[in-house]
């Protein structure tokens, strides 16, 4: 009966056709409102500001945001606090979600709520809060003083470490997220198998539990190492003008000398970076989520 | 809700091809439901009835050919405008609604004013024998119960076709019986013409009035039950529908009505045949395993000898496969009797059947 | 109840991340001693209790200004992002049509371009547009930086949603429109209460992008911001709490009727 295929009207089709074109143009409808904003609100002025940054014709903003030593000081110190919030954030986070993971649904409720209500809570509020705790002053020092464990106040506030505080505080939900929910998704069979074949407690979690979760665990310091690079009020605040972010200087930059080449430059190279290890990461993960997928 | 209509075609599909990309999930298919009739489209996973089902509630439109509802054709037509009553595989009730509003909706959708849906929502319930369970809602059902009310809603605005996508699968076996003596008593009793889809084969013997066989996107046969089961259109049809022996060769000669069927190791049988084939043609010859007779049953025209391999005990039967000559093996299905001791492995038996116990099918 | 061996790891375990919730926790805790406090200046522990800082915040019209229009942008940011995002994630997962892929995309750009760079990238063409310290300004910027999570959110509960739902109610009578209204909303309606809760707190957080095109006007985070620089007084500390109150109800409101705390996780 292969032949009814082949003498089929040559119009056969066509209403397909048309029907299928008919939905295409209602989604196309459907995301236009959505469409016209990100073009126009979103792509359009950043565009715009990368125009701004070549405008002259010349990429002397580039020159200087690669060149001069100050700017080169602060890309460097920028990284150096991205990376020291993204280990510092992996060591608190995976024992956490490993928690949140295997203990009893009591302590699970318990421990999402210390999670998410900080979480939640404005960046402002906490950024606050930390002033209050960490100044020369503040409840931590004082606490330490009482207790005689120093005699001394410590510098907390306004430099790096008082920063290194605040973004892991305010970063560490983002790394537990995304491990807790490779670590779901481990096979609590797995695990007991393991045992039952004999392996002791450690090895069952480094050779089981640590590769399967490795995942998060990538997903997580992708995460938080992008945010930590374009962070600004935290470094701003805590920083008391003495830790320069790259985002700090970028407002710098706009505000007080209305400098919208360079800020344009350094906006690029910034996220240039961004997206240099989104797409790295990006690349690493994409065969192996292919498989979990599909 | 009892329609009375009058005889005729209520559902027709005429050469309807349905592609995906470069799959084609039905290839000319037509069909006919009479009024009144409930037909089974009958298959296994892949064989296009899922395409065919929703082409005829009009999820999906056809390349090529037509569907025709109650006399007009509705290729084209939205679902919402195809008076088609659906009761879907996992039900799709309403989480959210209650069972009144569940059964309600398709009555509010087509803006039946509000005192006569109570009525007829109320009559519904009452024929799936539901009064009483309005306000729960589905989740607090059973499974059963949850079927009933996929039901009501699909009758409830007296549809000129009731669709019914594999809705025993979710049941267990004693509730599914029971639910499909039901379907087919309301079906009776409403006079409801009905497009049951199903890959069960018991199932669709139990409750069908006709049967399509589907395969590849092809209607392989469509008949009465009794005439899928005894006289299969091909090996495909035989082979789906209920167990089978089929036995492979060339056609030898003829006489008083019988063939005389020549096998490859030189055996020789006799199959009953109103379509005698030419001899030297490939045939081949289907025998059902409750056909078979051993020995001692009496006297058999075919007779072969051989070997018990294995015994099943099935409760009301028994079945035994046995090895014949040429490495074949045979099923053989023989009641259970009183004082009968059944046969072991290792066993020698002679079994045969009469001619018209077998069905030739094409090679 | 599973039964666990009680391992020397195990309690080094329970005791470090009790540490870590501890460090969480700490600066939401210390905000309400310090509101109460009867000080003059900041000083802890508070000496006596005052509701002084509230009196104040509540008194000061600046304040209260700043919180109305963080209040009217959030507002508007929530209606603006859920009337442009739901529609587009009906489209992104009902249809395969070209260009769908770089849509979805786009849409969920938003979330890795820093937001510094967006505010001044926005700012520039605000400001030829002369749009500097409108209040819909704000709500436009904030609801390309909601936008994001609203889409997919939504498109998530659109894809666990069982399509044969609204194809149930199409062969029941239902026209589309009338099918996702009656049917197809209300069974997302958790991810709808949870895509408006992230829309909300992206916006009535919000400090960068109000910073620059808010011109003249307060939003509360921008007064926040100025306040903690110029002094930090204990009204913040009032605010603060006032703050972690209100978030707190939210997020009790979006889990009760809306997803699991862990979709949301999942989400930001």
């Amino acid at each position: 009966m292969t032949e009814a295929v082949a003498t089929l009207p040559l119009a056969a089709g066509d209403r397909v056709r048309r029907r299928h074109a008919r939905s295409v143009l209602g989604a196309l409808a459907l995301s236009t409102p959505a469409l016209v904003l990100l073009l126009v609100f979103f792509a359009l002025p950043l565009l715009r500001l990368f125009w701004l940054s070549v405008d002259a014709g010349t990429f002397l903003p580039y020159e200087k945001a690669l060149t001069e030593r100050l700017y080169l000081t602060v890309f460097w110190e920028t990284f150096k606090i991205a990376a020291a919030v993204t280990v510092l954030t992996l060591l608190l986070g995976y024992p956490v979600a490993y928690f949140l993971a295997t203990t009893t649904r009591l302590w699970q409720f318990v421990g999402f709520a210390f999670v998410m209500l900080p979480f939640w809570t404005s960046i402002l509020v906490r950024t606050y809060a930390w002033m209050v705790l960490l100044g020369r002053n503040g409840v931590v020092n004082r606490t330490l003083l009482d207790l005689g464990l120093i005699t001394e106040p410590l510098p907390l506030l306004h430099n790096f470490t008082g920063v290194l505080i605040g973004m892991v505080h305010v970063l560490l939900p983002y790394m537990i997220f995304p491990i807790y929910n490779a670590m779901r998704k481990v096979d609590a069979d797995l695990v007991r198998a393991a045992e039952g074949l004999g392996a002791p407690g450690y090895a069952v979690f480094r050779r089981i539990y640590l590769p399967l979760t490795m995942e998060g665990v990538l997903a997580g310091t992708t995460l938080v190492f992008i945010l930590s690079l374009g962070f600004f009020i935290t470094p701003a605040l805590l920083g008391g003008g003495r830790v320069a972010m790259i985002a700090v200087i970028i407002e710098q930059q706009v505000r007080e000398f209305l400098n919208w080449g360079f800020a344009g430059a350094l906006s690029v190279v910034l996220l240039a970076s961004t997206l240099v290890v989104y797409g790295l990461v990006h690349r690493l993960l994409r065969p192996r989520f292919a498989e979990g997928v599909r | 809700m009892s329609r009375g209509r009058s005889a005729g075609t209520d559902l027709a599909l005429r050469n309807v091809t349905k592609r995906y990309g470069a799959v084609s999930a039905l290839t000319d298919v037509s069909l006919a439901v009479e009024a009144g009739e409930l037909l089974t489209i009958l298959g296994p996973s892949g064989s296009g009835k899922t395409t065919l089902l929703k082409v005829v509630a009009g999820f999906e439109l056809p390349e090529a050919g037509i569907v025709m509802l109650g006399g007009s054709d509705v290729t084209e037509r939205p679902p919402a405008a195809r008076n088609i009553g659906m009761v879907f595989q996992n039900y799709a009730l309403f989480p959210h609604m209650t069972v009144r509003e569940n059964v309600a909706f398709p009555l509010e959708m087509r803006r039946v004013p509000r005192r006569l849906i109570e009525e007829k929502v109320a009559r519904a319930l009452a024929l799936v024998e539901l009064t009483g369970y309005e306000a729960r809602l589905p989740t607090q059902l059973s499974g059963g119960q949850q079927q009933r009310v996929a039901l009501a809603r699909a009758i409830v605005f007296d549809p000129i076709l009731l669709l019914l996508d594999e809705p025993f699968g979710a049941l267990d076996r004693k509730l599914r019986e029971q639910m499909q003596l039901e379907v087919r008593r309301l079906q009776r009793q409403l006079g409801l013409t009905t497009l049951f889809i199903t890959h069960d084969q018991e199932e669709a013997l139990v409750l069908s009035d006709r049967i399509a066989v589907m395969s590849h996107g092809r209607i392989e046969q469509i008949g009465a039950p009794d005439e899928i089961y005894e006289r299969p259109a091909n090996g495909f049809v035989a082979d789906f529908v209920g167990e089978s022996n089929v036995i492979a060769g060339r056609a030898a000669a003829r006489k008083d009505g019988l063939v005389e069927i020549e096998l490859e190791d030189g055996a020789r049988i006799c199959v009953a045949g109103d379509r005698i084939p030419d001899a030297g043609a490939e045939v081949r010859v289907l025998v059902r395993p409750e056909r078979l007779e051993l020995a001692s049953d009496g006297a058999a025209i075919n007779r072969v000898a051989g070997t018990v391999v294995e015994t099943v005990y099935l409760g009301t039967s028994y079945k035994y496969r046995l090895r014949v000559p040429g490495g074949r093996e045979w099923l053989v299905r023989r009641p259970v009797r009183a004082g009968e001791a059944p046969l072991a492995p290792g066993d020698s038996v002679a079994v045969g059947f009469a001619p018209g116990d077998a069905h030739l099918i094409a090679g | 109840m599973r039964r666990r061996r009680i391992s020397a790891g195990r309690i080094a375990l329970d005791l470090f991340v009790g540490l870590v919730f501890f460090f969480l926790v700490l600066p939401l805790l210390i905000v309400f001693p310090i509101s109460f406090s009867s000080a003059p200046y900041l000083q802890f522990p508070p000496p006596g209790f005052s509701w002084q800082w509230y009196e104040r915040y509540f008194g000061d019209p600046v304040w209260i200004d700043a919180t109305i229009l963080s209040l009217e942008v959030a507002a508007a940011t929530t209606v603006l992002s859920l009337a442009v995002g739901v529609p587009l994630a009906f489209a992104l997962t009902r249809v395969r049509f070209p260009g769908r892929e770089a849509i979805e995309k786009l849409s969920a750009t938003p979330i890795i371009v820093p937001t510094i760079i967006y505010s001044i990238a926005v700012y520039g063409l605000f400001a030829k547009l002369r749009l500097i310290g409108e209040w819909y300004g704000i709500a436009i910027a904030h609801t390309l930086h909601a936008l994001p999570f609203v889409v997919i959110v939504v498109t998530a509960g659109l894809r666990r949603f069982d399509i044969n739902q609204e194809l149930a109610a199409c062969g029941l009578g239902a026209s589309r429109l009338q099918a996702v209204r009656r049917v197809t909303l209300p069974q997302i309606k958790p991810s709808l209460v949870t895509a408006a809760f992230l829309a909300f707190i992206t916006s009535f957080d919000e400090l960068v992008i109000a910073m620059f095109l808010a011109g003249s006007n307060m939003t509360l985070p921008k007064k926040m911001f100025d306040n903690i620089r110029m002094e930090i007084d204990p009204t913040i500390a009032a605010i603060s709490a006032l703050q972690i109150v209100f978030v707190s109800v939210l997020l009790v409101l979006a889990g009760r009727f809306g997803e699991d705390q862990r979709g949301i996780a999942n989400a930001r």
